[in-house]
């Protein structure tokens, strides 16, 4: 389980380090963020859910039979979107409304 | 590294439901000085960090709190302390009240009544909960928040504690912090033994790889008496993400079912570990792999299923969507390596009803305090009110903090500086800590010997977790983060040798899989109805056993 930074889309505010539970994510030297101990993330997710710049995608890693997608989320009209994009471009979104509460 | 010094009235380790909650009610008594130190960012740290599907510990209508400790009790075949689950129990509806008033969404019916899932839970958006109870921390104007700040050790003199000491794993600042009272809510701890993915994805894992056994291990060093480390907790999950079951099991009614399609839970019982154990079985004699059986649920039901798991455990989804969805294959199921969690089973500190420790002036909630499982959420957070009540109270019969001893003030930060030397041993961190989960996967009861273990197997387990801590002295480290994991690792150890040891005290198997001793495979209830506890004495963990507390009738008080 790991996540994976698009340093094209990171501005190096910080918020993903702030909040990491393991302390993993540092800021470089050029304001972007990087997963300095990839083996050690839980996958919380907490880090993707607070980019500002939907720069942090997570995924499942080979070990535990990822396929190689991505996900990350966007928040819009109240809504979080959470996106899965498969590495042949196919992208599938659930919307999650945060007021709503779960069925299950 | 720079040292800084702190005076404060309480001191709370650990910024985690049970802490916060904790800070939030002693904030409201009054002008003391609260401080809370935690080793990540309290706005998602602790079990919490990425939600929670539902509140699993409430009273629901036509209920009753002794119904919640009945089940419990049930649950662990009777080794519980009735008064502690009592304690929680008639808190959970008042705390869950508190949480809404926060600003958690709770599902209610058109009546405005909460809408219940089974006969203890509720069902709410729990995506943000820890976010929520951080801002209601921020706000309490006389608590002030230390993030990245990990404690090492309590300052304890005369069974009496007054501070602590710790490090900021991002400031390179050594912390000396007096206190008048200690509120310990560092969680249970996890990675004792070798998980299920030990490669890239080891911290998959049910609970929080970074609840390390902290708030044990230091108590246990100090001498404080712990309870029932023996009934570890083996997680049934979804097979590779580690994620929850019960969703499926209490949301679409989904069954355990082995490879020939037949439901087995029912052949092994409901219980917790019964549930472990049954699939555990159905593996071993060869009817495995085992399901939750998904197959021909709706359309609508399997959308609601997909979000629920977003909020709580979106690796699930994802696995979901980039195989096949839980409407067209069942969910292959797995139990997950043991954790030691006072919030599931009973291990931890032995409290009284106060949740004072047997350290004076240091109270236990959450997952570190024992007897009192199936906490949950709404319990953790009851526990840390029950605490800091408590904590609040013996602060107004103290004076001033006492200073801590200058001498071991330096000591304290030598053996800091000694970790931080350039100098490289043989071994890392990382290798001891993979070699301490390889000895309790093999010889306490891991995953590689199903869960079973003998009285030799813990001998020889005992012998290398003690090689393992010599090791440790040799340790170096390049910043105050990776000194934080050398004291990490050594605290595990120490949690292991206390496993070890209440694992051989209970001679007899209570709890299948839990604790499935060889020796002796069956139940014995003319003598093993009882607490196991342990203190460390003379530098070795002693065993010894006390009466179990008559339903509501007795409880155990601590005379300080």
């Amino acid at each position: 389980m790991s996540i994976y930074i698009d340093e094209e889309k990171c501005i190096g505010c910080g918020r993903c380090h702030e909040v990491c539970p393991g302390t993993l994510i540092k800021i470089d030297e050029n304001k972007k963020a990087y997963i300095k101990y990839p083996k050690d993330c839980w996958g919380c997710t907490s880090c993707l859910k607070e980019c500002p710049k939907n720069a942090i995608r997570f995924y499942l890693g080979a070990d535990i039979g990822g396929k190689g997608s991505l996900v990350h989320t966007e928040k819009s009209d109240g809504l979080v979107h959470w996106i899965v994009e498969r590495p042949d471009g196919s992208t599938t979104t659930i919307d999650i409304n945060p007021k709503e509460s779960n069925k299950y | 590294m720079k040292t800084e010094k702190i005076k404060t009235d309480l001191l709370i380790i650990g910024g985690g439901a049970a802490g916060c909650y904790a800070a939030l009610t002693a904030a409201k008594k009054g002008e003391l000085q609260i401080l809370i130190c935690e080793k990540a960012n309290i706005k998602r740290s602790g079990c919490l960090a990425a939600g929670v599907n539902a509140l699993n510990a409430y009273i629901t209508e036509g209920r009753t709190p002794q119904d919640y400790v009945d089940y419990a009790k049930k649950d662990a075949d009777g080794i519980v302390r009735d008064d502690l689950l009592y304690t929680i129990s008639e808190r959970f509806n008042e705390v869950t009240a508190h949480l809404e008033k926060l600003g958690l969404v709770i599902l209610k019916d058109e009546n405005g009544k909460y809408v219940t899932r089974g006969n203890r839970n509720i069902k709410i958006n729990g995506e943000n909960i820890k976010p929520i109870l951080a801002d209601a921390v921020k706000q309490a104007k006389n608590v002030k928040v230390l993030n990245r700040v990990n404690i090492i050790d309590f300052s304890v003199h005369n069974n009496r504690i007054d501070g602590a000491y710790g490090i900021g794993i991002e400031n390179d600042t050594f912390y000396a912090i007096e206190a008048k009272a200690v509120i310990i809510a560092t969680g249970g701890a996890s990675g004792l033994y070798r998980p299920n993915n030990p490669g890239f994805s080891r911290h998959k894992m049910w609970y929080p790889p970074f609840n390390t056994g902290a708030g044990f291990a230091m108590g246990i060093l100090h001498g404080a008496e712990m309870t029932t480390f023996e009934m570890r907790f083996i997680a049934l999950r979804c097979k590779d993400t580690i994620a929850p079951t019960g969703t499926l099991a209490q949301g679409v009614q989904a069954k355990q079912v082995n490879s020939l399609g037949e439901v087995y839970e029912t052949k092994y019982g409901l219980t917790t570990s019964e549930r472990v154990y049954g699939t555990v079985t159905e593996n071993l004699e060869g009817r495995g792999p085992c399901f939750l059986r998904t197959e021909g649920i709706s359309d609508a039901q399997e959308e609601s299923l997909l979000k629920a798991y977003l909020n709580m455990a979106p690796s699930q989804t994802l696995r979901w969507i980039e195989n096949s969805t839980p409407a067209h294959e069942n969910v292959e199921i797995e139990s997950t390596e043991p954790y030691i969690v006072g919030g599931h089973t009973a291990s931890g500190y032995w409290v009284d009803t106060k949740r004072a420790t047997t350290i004076e002036g240091l109270y236990a909630a959450g997952d570190v305090a024992g007897g009192c499982p199936q906490k949950y959420v709404t319990g953790a957070l009851a526990e840390g009110e029950i605490a800091a009540d408590a904590a609040v109270e013996f602060i107004a019969g103290e004076g001033s903090t006492s200073e801590l001893p200058e001498n071991e003030v330096v000591d304290h930060f030598d053996e800091v500086s000694k970790f931080l030397q350039p100098k490289k041993g043989l071994y890392t961190t990382e290798q001891l800590e993979e070699a301490m989960q390889t000895v309790m996967d093999n010889y306490a009861g891991g995953i590689r010997t199903n869960y079973r273990f003998n009285e030799t197997g813990l001998d020889v387990a005992e012998k290398k977790i003690h090689k393992l801590q010599e090791l440790t002295d040799h340790l170096a480290a390049n910043d105050l983060q990776e000194v934080m994991y050398i004291y990490e690792l050594r605290e595990r150890l120490v949690v292991c040798l206390s496993v070890i040891a209440h694992l051989r005290a209970r001679k007899e198997t209570r709890w299948h899989s839990f604790a499935e001793n060889l020796d002796y495979p069956e139940k014995d209830n003319v003598n093993w109805k009882k607490y196991v506890n342990s203190k460390l004495e003379n530098g070795v963990i002693k065993t010894f056993t006390r009466e179990l507390t008559a339903e509501g009738q007795k409880t155990y008080e601590h005379l300080h």
